[in-house]
């Protein structure tokens, strides 16, 4: 593998999970590792590195390069180190005058058909190939070969059939077929880590090529889904980085988070200067073990954007042109309109919105400035239009809103149920994960109205899709449980043991009552009851059992229900509380976890702890010096509204588009025009920005310090690999802001001077996070939440003995429809949802080449819907709901079923949620963006809104020169 | 178009989910279950707009949101 800066060393093939130990000798020195170790692999444990070109440690052997020979002692031969394995008392060796002259001769050959021009190859100083004729002392190459692959024309000057061009259709990366030695590395990589199949070896002897899918495909065209492990397996300069061609190679690199999914993925950010070359996946990272999906690897170059705001900017109403100023003036500015706001209309009239994408210590402050400096608890976080369910789902039946488990689970589970969520598309490196375990055999019940890719893919294929209707997850979960009780399929034991037996004999007879049945419900949900039954019994008796699930269970009006539907079962079948079981919550944004668990939430202090405790509060009064608000604040949904009835005045927005993430856009632009001081604090104008005050440029994960946490509660390190480029990280930001607030009324100001001194502050104040340091997390190098004297080194699984709140508890989960109905005006459903190359809102992703692969939002429709309407594949369409409309184009497709429509939310000019309503989870009000009553029909182009929209925020961007 | 279309309508709706889902408990349960979620999760507006419509009445609020009104906390005015 190509790390020569730090040298993470390539093993050669995949560690041996057997606790059984073999010793041999290798070179002379005793070896002890596990069994089915491969020989290769123990020498390298040794410090012997074999030579070697096929082989890699991230997938299997192959033993086809043939260089990485080696003799043992009493067998004959020459076997290749990579697939042979370890045996008790092998005398091996690595290096003598027969294995030399072999290796040289094999050298000999590839070299023969590969281009010399290592100077200006974009490999250079990174080739494995290089290495290997270096390590082999290769010094001359006796034969001429007459065909290569490389040459373009032969010595006649008639063109080469056997070469191909180079295929650059990939906006991130290279393929050069003439530097290919075959070594199939790319074809396993991307069948064995990212799982999609879509690289291939076509031909056969000479004519063998590496092949993105059928002879008329290209990398873009083809199944490939620009994840980067073929690239990263490359061992020559066939597959590249272009910003590797364009660049150069790295000169040092920085492990750092990535900041798109809740995956949270390790990275090397690999720089020469502060110039960013590449990003790597880290091999030790142990949310992706190595792995990273088309956003993290590539879709970095948002940061350099030119829309990118460097200034801070001002104005005294919104429709005045933006004026750059300098930041002491942006803070006086804003600091005098809050204060203004606060004498004016009281201390509940302003807020603020953390940032799910900042760092855990940037979301800190932020909450801290409201409870602290605004003295009130008006503080919110994306995670209220996506898990607020889970935390209160959880926090009921659990007494946490903690996933249970940690990724490396997956690798233990025999049935899993994927609800409402579609890894493949939104948490791709932990899809690879999932889909690797069902290639091995683990059994998958799918339940979306939607056939997802999580559906069907290479070598897997759901054994129950279960097809429902949106908005009747509850139904559909309850059936289940139904099935699972009245037969009897339940972990009675598990039961009595560790969860409240009263509250199981209540649910139970709740649950046995025969309205939810499968049967009984089936008009409703449109799933066969058979289906059903099935499902549920594969569930409770098909060996560990684990659900994951995402945004489709918890954007409903009975969201948080359903979450308490999943635990349910989950301690129905006793799948908890070990590896490879559990409710696993996937997490949207890059630390959405963190943010909760930071106490963004109008209700909770850091660490889920409620406003009204006096204890909890007590910690911070102390710590802060204030006296804090024991009343619960307001959630965004409840911030607008009150903008709206004129009581809620000022807001400070770090790091999330609420104009266009939020439901009912027309609602959220109301209330935040009804503001009199709006602060968007963020990399780009984004839709907000069209109705702020004041903009404070934000800076980008590569340019801070800080902690994200991700879905499996890991608090992995940011780095900042180069300076703020606007000056300042935002956590500095915010503390410049708090500052001027204090300085107006004569209060101690902050003096953080480093993020760590932040995370000391929250291990102090908060006891699930008592025991991280930054120190910590240099030595482990990541560490899972709740992280304390009890469990100095975190906790990868939650309940192992017993539940955080004591007994697990059933709690009863009637169905209740939503509001939302179809009916004559509105006869169709609409779903939302995501694809791969976009991320939320898409400010990020909208500035990188990932527009390549979804440059605009479509609208899926079924093909009887589409016939009915006069809907042809790729017109424009009307898409009406009674909140709104919009226009878009239409995808003719069966993936969703007649009588629901589905679209993504990641461009602005769409505005899906101009459509979805204002509907919302009963518990925590997250928004029911997954079902919406809509009608489709033919269109001319964009809707007047859309005009409208275009030209308001047109209006709205305009920035004046500085006046110097 | 919202859902307040009159004023505080859509605390009208949002309560009534609240009960619709605690409907499900036994009656105790259920007030207590209500009035608990109401003081925990609603800030004092809402509560103080929420009484404006128990005082009038409670047209339009679940009788589970009437019984459990006694044991929500009324903010300060």
């Amino acid at each position: 593998m190509k790390d020569f800066i730090i040298p993470d060393r390539d093993f050669g093939t995949p560690a041996a999970k057997s606790k059984t130990m073999v010793t041999l000798t290798i070179d002379g020195f005793d070896v002890t590792v596990p069994e089915g170790t491969s020989i290769m692999r123990a020498a390298a444990e040794a410090g012997i590195s074999v030579p070697k070109l096929c082989a890699t440690d991230s997938v299997e052997a192959f033993g086809s390069c043939r260089l990485c020979l080696v003799e043992i002692e009493g067998r004959n031969g020459t076997p290749a180190s990579c697939t042979t394995p370890v045996a008790a008392g092998l005398k091996v060796s690595t290096q003598n005058t027969r294995l030399k002259k072999l290796r040289r001769g094999v050298m000999e050959l590839y070299i023969s058909d590969h281009p010399l021009d290592c100077l200006t190859c974009s490999a250079n100083g990174d080739c494995e190939l290089q290495d290997m004729a270096g390590a082999v002392g290769l010094r001359d190459v006796r034969y001429e070969a007459v065909e290569t692959h490389f040459k373009a024309k032969n010595t006649s000057g008639e063109a080469n059939p056997q070469w191909v061009p180079k295929d650059d259709s990939n906006p991130y990366f290279t393929y050069d077929p003439a530097k290919c030695i075959v070594c199939s590395r790319c074809v396993r990589a991307c069948e064995e880590v990212q799982g999609t199949f879509a690289l291939t070896i076509q031909g056969r002897g000479f004519d063998s090529r590496v092949s993105f899918g059928a002879k008329t495909d290209t990398a873009l065209t083809s199944d490939c889904v620009s994840c980067g492990a073929c690239v990263q397996a490359c061992p020559t300069a066939t597959l590249q980085e272009n910003s590797i061609i364009d660049i150069g190679t790295p000169e040092r690199s920085v492990i750092t988070t990535c900041a798109y999914c809740g995956v949270g993925c390790s990275f090397k950010a690999e720089m020469r200067g502060d110039e960013l070359v590449r990003m790597v996946p880290y091999k030790h990272g142990k949310a992706n073990r190595g792995h990273s999906c088309v956003k993290g690897r590539f879709a970095y170059g948002y940061a350099t954007h030119k829309d990118r705001i460097l200034s801070p900017m001002i104005r005294d109403a919104i429709i005045d042109p933006w004026r750059e100023v300098s930041w002491a003036e942006a803070m006086d500015f804003a600091a005098d309109r809050m204060r203004g706001i606060q004498a004016k209309y009281g201390q509940q009239s302003v807020g603020v919105i953390t940032s799910s994408r900042c760092t855990n210590e940037e979301a800190y402050l932020v909450q801290k400035l409201t409870r602290a400096v605004f003295m009130n608890n008006n503080t919110d976080t994306c995670a209220r239009v996506c898990h607020s369910p889970t935390g209160y789902g959880l926090g009921q039946t659990f007494g946490t809103s903690a996933g249970t488990q940690d990724f490396d689970s997956v690798e233990e589970t025999d049935v899993v149920i994927v609800i409402g969520a579609n890894p493949v598309n939104g948490h791709p490196v932990f899809a690879s994960r999932l889909t690797k375990r069902l290639r091995q055999g683990a059994k998958l019940i799918v339940i979306d109205p939607r056939r997802t890719e999580m559906v069907e893919g290479p070598h897997y294929k759901a054994d129950h899709h279960l097809a429902l209707t949106p908005g009747t997850n509850v139904a559909v979960i309850s059936a289940m449980a139904h099935v699972i009780v009245t037969e009897g399929l339940m972990d009675e034991a598990f039961i009595r043991e560790r969860c409240d037996w009263d509250a199981f004999q209540d649910y139970a007879e709740f649950i046995a009552a025969p309205h939810h049945a499968p049967e009984a419900v089936e008009l409703l949900t449109k799933v066969p009851a058979a289906d059903v039954r099935a499902a549920a019994r594969l569930f409770a008796k098909g060996g560990n059992g684990a659900i994951y699930y995402g945004l489709g269970v918890t954007e409903h009006s009975q969201g948080s229900t359903t979450v308490i539907g999943i635990a349910n079962l989950a301690m129905l079948t006793g799948n908890i509380g070990r590896p490879g079981v559990g409710v696993n919550p996937l997490r949207g944004q890059n630390n959405v976890q963190g943010s909760c668990d930071m106490g963004s939430f109008p209700h909770e202090l850091p660490g889920y702890r409620h406003v009204k405790n006096d204890d909890a509060r007590a910690v911070f009064e102390r710590v802060w010096g204030v006296s804090i608000d024991n009343e619960p604040g307001l959630r965004i949904p409840n911030m607008l509204d009150a903008a709206v009835e004129g009581t809620f005045k000022g807001l400070y927005c770090q790091g999330e588009d609420i104009l266009q993430s939020d439901p009912d856009t027309k609602h959220v632009a109301a209330g935040l025009a009804a503001m009199e001081c709006v602060i968007v604090h963020d990399l780009f104008l984004n839709e907000t920005a069209n109705y702020a005050h004041v903009f404070f440029p934000g800076s980008s994960f590569l340019e801070k310090d800080g902690t994200f946490t991700n879905a499996e509660r890991r608090i992995n390190r940011v780095r900042k690999v180069m300076a703020p480029k606007q000056g300042y990280a935002d956590w500095e930001v915010t503390q410049l802001f708090a500052n001027a607030m204090l300085g107006k009324t004569g209060g101690a100001g902050w003096g953080y001077t480093h993020p760590s001194q932040i995370m000391d502050e929250i291990a102090l104040t908060t006891p699930s996070f008592a025991g991280v340091s930054y120190e910590r997390l240099e030595t482990l190098g990541s560490v899972q939440w709740p992280c304390n004297e009890a469990n100095p080194e975190g906790t990868p699984l939650m309940h192992v003995d017993g539940f955080v709140r004591g007994k697990g508890r059933f709690i009863r989960t009637e169905y209740v429809a939503t509001d939302e109905k179809t009916g004559p005006r509105f006869p169709l459903l609409l779903t939302t949802g995501r694809i791969l190359s976009q991320y939320n809102v898409g400010a990020q992703t909208r500035r990188t080449a990932n527009v390549v692969w979804h440059a605009e939002d479509v609208l899926e429709v079924h093909p009887h819907d589409a016939e009915v309407r006069g809907i042809h594949h790729g017109a424009w369409v009307r898409l009406a709901s009674r909140s709104g409309e919009t226009t878009l184009r239409a995808e003719i497709t069966d993936k969703v079923s007649p009588g629901v429509v589905y679209t993504t939310f990641h461009h602005p000019e769409t505005q899906a949620n101009v459509i979805t309503t204002d509907f919302s989870d009963w518990a925590t009000n997250c928004p029911e963006y997954k079902v919406t009553a809509v009608q489709v029909s033919p269109s001319n182009g964009p809707s007047e809104w859309q005009e409208d929209y275009a030209a308001q925020a047109e209006q709205s961007r305009r920035i004046l020169p500085a006046a110097e | 178009m919202s859902l307040e279309t009159r004023p505080h309508d859509k605390l009208i709706v949002m309560a009534n989910q609240i009960a619709k889902f605690m409907e499900s408990k036994p009656h105790a349960e259920g007030i207590e279950g209500l009035s608990s979620h109401i003081n925990d999760f609603w800030e004092p507006r809402m509560r103080r707009q929420l009484f404006e419509m128990l005082d009038a009445g409670g047209a339009g609020l679940r009788p589970l949101v009437l019984d459990a009104a006694p044991l929500i906390r009324r903010p300060k005015p």
